[in-house]
């Protein structure tokens, strides 16, 4: 098992015919089982044609009936992207993973609120991963988004993080250990975002074949304290826990657009500190990601 | 993106929001002349740079006389103004803003921004208007009201009431005072600002509110939509370094230390500059060369890097995920030629094709440190550096 995704997700493309949709659906299908996952494209434009053999649909609700898709992935620019969101929230899909960096905030609120309002309203609830994330991947399985699948291997230790490339090292330290990963889930690093790491967490703690996490996180905003309080009265799997921009100085974004310290608890200290009192094996050398979770299995 | 204080005051007055009369100026004989167009007797001389604390640092002064406007004016302009947020450098004062004088009964503070963790717009307000609004969170964090505004509906009479009556507005200027809290939030919402503080938001004589100073910051990712936003874009106050690294699309950011250090992605930055410390050094800059790391990048990157007189050797960081080594190491040596290169240099690459990365940059002749790992990278630039 593993969690959100496997072998057997079928998946939606929206911006399959951009440059980018291009070159990573590319990627995406030639991972484990990715043939058979990525199922549809979306593009009003094009609905009736195919790319890489994948029919195109002018909408996402006529992609999921025609296919039976239940997962969509997002790489429309930024203008139109959380209007894509809506458009899969929409169709009722299970999660929706939007690849998409740049996406203006007041964008993000008002899609956020209005997913939030569905759900209250009795709707069906549809999971958002990211904007601005690099996706996720049960390795030897399926890879939905852009992170290079062959330094994944399959195993049992779950990885959640804000950021791209720090996953890749982490992920990477893993393998070259001969620790597989049960899933490797990038959240983002925009400040309005749907899944946080306590959600992830929480999916890692009930997955039976996770048997550890590393929980990386960076400066800006509560998210990774809300979990580490979480995790303290109920998580049962040991946590690597870093946070990156201990030397960020304050009130400048640090390239992701929630990576900002903006007072008081949100900086790395606060939070290395709050996840260490949680329990966490926190390191501050992210080489050591890898040998300090080996050590604690 | 910031912008300064006249510019804010023009927005929010385009917004209804009440703010004193008053005429930007780039000279002293413009501030004496805009003094006589506002007319009246008191006179406000305000420096005009991206940071707060003016008033404490000597950039705001009272003129009593057009006399006195002239002899502020020509103290202030030109000058190096130093508060607790533009660093011990300072900035050089530009541009003056002359407006009326208020009659000021009492300062409240209000401001607006996007709260993470309910994911809702956050309106705070303050009896305690006019002082550092840390410092009252910190002291009477009582003394500030919240209200969370679901921005499917704005702003309600009754949170807009809430605020008002919370902070001790008196009754006959409750009215105004609501319409100035809608008119805040539709001015959040509608300039696609991730800030905008009214402090102080003043009580005067005769019962009327007015915004005294007005602090903006507006979503990068949003500027695309907001033209008339862009156009009060003022370059003196911001680094030049960081601005020539936005043409070639770096995220860039100087600091303090001697070890510059050049990253694919934000986080693996981050960590990078954290590990220099870690071993012993301080990072130089944040340096995000994004997911292509192409020679015309990387070649930027090392000369923005090597402007700063401070950089002592380079640390590059990048993990060649769907972007293989080989091509990212040949972009380093071409770079490195290119720049004349003559500081240290330490390259950790990790991921695809890494040994032919590893192998170009031993055959390019150039005196390039290899390091396997971000702490042997670390260690390696440390030592060199010393």
């Amino acid at each position: 098992m593993s969690i959100l995704i496997n072998k057997d997700t079928k998946v939606i493309t929206q911006g399959i015919t951009g440059k980018t949709g291009q070159f990573h659906t590319e990627k995406c299908l030639e991972y484990a089982n990715g043939r058979n996952c990525f199922v549809a494209g979306v593009n009003p434009k094009k609905a009736g044609e195919k790319i890489f053999d994948i029919p195109i649909y002018a909408t996402v609700k006529e992609a999921k009936e025609a296919t039976g898709a239940t997962v969509s992935v997002i790489y429309v620019p930024p203008a139109g992207a959380a209007e894509a969101i809506w458009e899969a929230v929409e169709a009722d899909l299970d999660l929706v993973i939007c690849i998409t960096e740049g996406i203006p905030v007041r964008d993000m609120l008002i899609v956020r609120n209005k997913m939030k309002r569905k759900v209250a309203q009795g709707g069906k609830e549809t999971l958002l991963l990211g904007p601005n994330c690099p996706g996720l991947i049960t390795p030897d399985e399926i890879k939905i988004g852009i992170m290079p699948g062959h330094i994944h291997k399959k195993g049992r230790i779950g990885v959640v993080s804000r950021s791209g490339t720090l996953t890749y090292e982490a992920v990477a330290q893993l393998t070259e250990l001969g620790l597989g990963q049960s899933s490797a889930v990038g959240i983002g690093g925009d400040p309005i975002n749907g899944l946080k790491h306590l959600d992830v967490m929480k999916m890692f703690n009930d997955d039976p074949e996770t048997d550890a996490v590393i929980m990386i996180g960076e400066i800006g905003g509560p998210d990774e304290a809300e979990a580490a309080r979480w995790c303290k009265e109920h998580m049962k799997k040991p946590i690597v826990g870093f946070i990156a921009g201990v030397t960020a100085p304050p009130g400048k974004r640090m390239g992701h657009a929630g990576a900002l310290i903006s007072g008081g608890a949100d900086t790395a200290e606060a939070k290395l500190a709050i996840m260490e009192e949680c329990g966490f094996k926190i390191t501050r050398d992210p080489s050591m990601l890898g040998k300090l979770m080996k050590s604690l299995l | 993106m910031k912008i300064h204080e006249y510019q804010g005051k023009e927005i929010l007055r385009k917004f209804g929001v009440a703010t004193p009369r008053g005429i930007p100026c780039f000279s002293v004989d413009e501030a004496v002349k805009a003094a006589e167009t506002l007319g009246g007797k008191l006179w406000v001389v305000k420096a005009q740079i991206h940071a707060g604390g003016r008033g404490k640092g000597g950039g705001v002064k009272l003129a009593r006389s057009l006399d006195e406007v002239r002899q502020h004016a020509s103290s202030i302009l030109g000058m190096r103004l130093v508060t607790h947020q533009t660093g011990p450098q300072g900035r050089i004062v530009r541009r003056l803003l002359i407006e009326e004088g208020s009659d000021i009964r009492k300062e409240y503070y209000v401001a607006c921004l996007t709260d993470r963790a309910t994911q809702k717009v956050a309106m705070m307000a303050s009896s305690e208007g006019g002082m550092d609004i840390e410092e009252v969170a910190a002291k009477t964090p009582e003394k500030i009201i919240k209200v969370f505004i679901d921005p499917l509906d704005g702003i309600s009479d009754a949170q807009a009431l809430e605020l008002a009556r919370g902070i001790g507005v008196p009754e006959g200027s409750i009215p105004q005072a609501v319409d100035t809290f809608k008119k805040l939030y539709t001015c959040y919402m509608e300039t696609d600002a991730s800030l905008a503080e009214i402090n102080p938001l003043i009580l005067e004589g005769d019962g009327s509110i007015k915004a005294l100073d007005a602090k903006f910051n507006f979503d990068d990712n949003a500027l695309f939509r907001q033209p008339e936003i862009v156009a009060m874009r003022d370059l003196d106050e911001e680094d030049p370094d960081e601005i020539e690294a936005s043409k070639y699309d770096l995220a860039y950011i100087s600091l303090e230390g001697n070890i510059g250090c050049l990253v694919n992605g934000a986080g693996l930055a981050m960590a990078t500059m954290d590990t220099i410390k870690l071993f012993g050094a301080e990072p130089a800059n944040f340096l995000d060369v994004g997911g292509g790391a192409s020679v015309e990048k990387v070649t930027a990157a090392f000369k923005i890097m090597l402007k700063n007189p401070k950089v002592k050797g380079i640390l590059v960081n990048i993990f060649g995920g769907i972007m293989r080594c080989d091509t990212i190491a040949t972009g380093i040596v071409t770079a490195a030629k290119e720049v004349h290169l003559s500081v240290p240099l330490v390259v950790r690459m990790k991921g695809t094709n890494e040994d032919l990365g590893k192998q170009i940059l031993a055959d390019s002749g150039l005196p390039i440190i290899s390091a396997d790992t971000m702490a042997e990278a670390a260690t390696k630039i440390v030592a060199a550096v010393k």
